[in-house]
């Protein structure tokens, strides 16, 4: 009857616009883990005694466990075997002093991805960590950020010229025995950023990390840590793509949070890794595990845009130790095509009055699966703690399918509790009411999406709010016909 | 303004429209009326371009443009609006957001300047308080836990800040109280004008007290089988439908 074909039910593939690859020489490790390829990767950054024992300990850890499987998603078993646990572009002699000295080809890249790294195009107020495959490559502002005694580095770097801190902090919220894929990234971890904000201090700019992954047939096991003495502030953002490769990779990173007295840490993800195409061949295993422990009156606040990823396995969680701490996460993870996403978080409440709060908005278009999953637990000497939850899923299309796991477990009788879920559907009468009001039925799809994710999307950092929409646009690009 | 010539259409090989032929030049109101499953609400629905309806047969020619070519969006830029029935909730989606986003696309395809923020609110406050309406309703999410009233006044806003073409009210009446319907009347009569046209479609003559309809036609099984003036509706209010779908058979 009209050239408009029925809106939802089609759906094509949209591009992936980050799939490119960086042809530069790469050093990267045979497939394979055992003690050797540990002890490679240890010596290749120089590391005290220490830390390769531990990551010894880690990897014996490893090799006695099983990879999880209660999440809700499938995938053929992983070879650890086949995989290499390092690969960083070849550096002639020492390696570049300073980000002027870096390959051409790599800044390059990193102007690709909208993430420029020189001095002249510098992205106002936000400094930035790059990692490449298993290396940082350079932290922008660094000087600037030292003036005020903030530390921002490569996790490698900090090794070498803060080995207390670091010694002080890792694996002190995420353990090596933690569980299957943190224990591999305590034996494996390559890079990663480092942040430590000195007592009293507020951050005087947004700190970012950029991940990419560019060699094939490697796994990306980044490490960070980020330490906010007392009452100490800071925003931290996160963003990763990698290139449209036909087969899966593994990125399995660890994320360690700790906010001390009177500290506040926000932590905001957007997760763009190629998510694989339309029958699921391709795309970023992403095996996340995000900690944060919260002292008295600390405040912990997680926020992630996941658009990206073949699989999405993670569960950004705080512990509320201290009294009145706050711990808070707000997500919105998008599956399309054949992504499969199981992501929540975990509130463990142990202090007095402490508060928590979870906002989650799952979108699922094509053939995409998506979960929450999620923990509330208050301990018993946790008076008086309070929880909200709120799990909103959102499907568009007949093909996909949205699932809640909520988990509560009260131990004290004074907890509050309250959990909102609800599940609806993109209408065609949604659409067509956009439609007929002179509106693209793609705009519609994205104006509704917008509305439904808002309450995340404030979360954001001002800046990073208007790329997550636009992200979230470019993702949902073919969902309609 | 509008033509439709012997439209035939239904859903899923079932014909609903059997032929429906209706003349509506610039500057006239019509009225369509008609017992319950006539087919008033497939008539809006197919000159809005819903999707889900097969149209089997015959033309609508909105001036020269063939309607029937053309996607919903398209439609609506041509200044085609239907006020609906059961208007839709959009979550999340502040309504100001929504209706600049819909009146810069119309204006843009008039080739128009857009409207930014401040001129789009100056432009919409004072259609407001023209229509008697609280200027809350821009900061609330479209159609979002609105009262039936609401959603009916919300169209009305709508369709104010469109000015379209054509406009159809499909039962915009049903379920507004006495004091709903008064600001709906007076905003289809504030349209009103010699370069557009309106199509209300009704299931009781109840509306036609605020709305003076220059045709009144009643629609049974598909097709117009009566049509008149407002008085019309006056005979139809007092002896109902049935002398007519009699003399119809």
């Amino acid at each position: 009857m009209s050239a408009h074909t029925d809106t939802i039910d089609e759906f094509v593939a949209s591009d992936y616009k980050y799939g490119f690859v960086t042809d530069i020489e790469s050093e990267s490790l045979e497939p394979g883990l055992n003690e050797d390829v540990v002890r490679f990767i240890s010596a290749k950054k120089n590391e005290p005694e220490w830390l390769l024992e531990w990551r010894l300990k880690a990897l014996r850890h490893f090799e006695k466990m099983e990879s999880p499987t209660w999440p809700h998603v499938k995938y053929p078993p992983v070879d650890f075997q086949d995989i290499s646990y390092y690969s960083a572009p070849k550096k002639k002699g020492d390696g570049p002093k300073s980000l002027d000295e870096v390959d051409p080809k790599l800044l390059e890249t990193y102007e690709k991805l909208g993430v420029p790294l020189h001095e002249r195009a510098r992205l106002a107020g936000v400094a930035v960590d790059a990692v490449f495959d298993s290396e940082s490559i350079g932290t922008t502002f660094k000087e600037d950020l030292a003036s005020a005694g903030v530390i921002f580095c490569s996790i490698s770097e900090a090794v070498q010229e803060h080995p207390e801190l670091v010694k002080k902090y890792l694996g002190t919220v995420v353990p090596y025995t933690d569980n299957f894929y943190a224990t591999l990234n305590s034996a494996v971890f390559s890079d990663g950023s480092f942040v430590y904000i000195p007592k009293g201090t507020r951050c005087p700019m947004e700190l970012s990390t950029y991940f990419r992954i560019n060699a094939a047939n490697t796994g990306q096991f980044e490490r960070t840590l980020i330490v906010a003495e007392e009452s100490s502030h800071v925003s931290y953002l996160e963003g990763c793509t990698a290139p449209m490769r036909d087969e899966n990779q593994l990125h399995a990173a660890v994320v360690e949070l700790v906010a001390l007295d009177n500290a506040e840490i926000k932590y905001s993800t957007v997760q763009n890794w190629y998510p694989g195409d339309e029958e699921g061949r391709g795309g970023i295993y992403n095996f996340v595990t995000k900690r944060g422990i919260c002292k008295t009156n600390a405040k912990i606040s997680w926020t992630q845009v996941e658009t990206g990823s073949a699989i999405t396995w993670k569960y950004p969680s705080v512990i509320l130790q201290g009294d009145n701490s706050i711990g808070e996460f707000y997500s919105v993870a998008l599956t399309n095509k054949a992504q499969q996403a199981d992501t929540g978080t975990k509130m463990v409440h142990i202090g007095k009055n402490t508060r928590s709060t979870i906002v989650s908005k799952g979108i699922s278009a094509g053939k995409g699966q998506n979960s929450y999953r999620g923990l509330v637990q208050v301990g018993k000497k946790a008076k008086n703690a309070r929880n909200f939850s709120q799990c909103d899923s959102l499907l568009i299309g007949d093909k996909c399918g949205a699932h809640t796991f909520p988990y509560i477990e009260a131990k004290n009788p004074s907890a509050s509790i309250e959990h909102e879920a609800t599940t609806s559907k993109i209408g065609e009468d949604q659409i067509f009411y956009c439609n007929q009001r002179g509106l693209e039925p793609q705009d519609a799809v994205n104006m509704i999406v917008n509305g439904f994710c808002k309450e995340v999307f404030r979360e954001l950092p001002m800046e990073f709010a208007v790329e997550a929409q636009k992200l979230l646009d470019v993702s949902l690009e073919g969902s309609v016909g | 303004m509008l033509e439709i010539k012997n439209l035939q259409a239904g859903i899923e090989n079932k014909p609903i429209l059997k032929g429906i032929d209706l003349s509506v030049n610039a500057g006239e109101v019509h009225a369509i009326m008609g017992p319950n499953g006539s087919g008033k609400s497939t008539l809006a629905s197919v000159l809005a371009g819903r999707d889900g309806y097969d149209v089997t047969g015959g033309e609508v020619l909105l001036q020269d443009d063939d309607l029937l070519d053309l996607a919903p969006e398209e439609r609506a830029r041509e200044g085609v609006f239907l006020a609906f029935q059961y208007p839709v909730e959009i979550p999340g989606v502040n309504s100001a957001y929504f209706l600049r986003s819909a009146v810069n696309e119309i204006r843009k395809h008039r080739g128009e300047e857009e409207l930014d923020a401040m001129n789009f609110l100056k432009a919409v406050k004072a259609k407001m308080k023209e229509l008697g309406l609280s200027e809350d309703f821009l900061k609330r999410p479209v159609n979002a836990g609105f009262s039936g009233g609401e959603k009916k006044r919300n169209e009305i806003l709508q369709m104010a800040m469109l000015n379209p073409k054509l406009a159809v009210l499909d039962e915009t009446d049903s379920g507004l109280d006495i004091d709903a319907l008064r600001i709906v009347a007076d905003g289809v009569n504030r349209l009103k004008g010699t370069d557009n046209a309106q199509v209300v479609i009704t299931h009781y003559q109840r509306l036609l007290d605020y709305i003076v309809p220059d045709f009144v036609h009643v629609l049974y099984d598909g097709r117009i089988i009566k049509s008149g003036d407002k008085t019309l509706a006056h005979e139809l209010e007092e002896k109902g439908y049935d002398w007519l779908i009699r003399d119809a058979a």
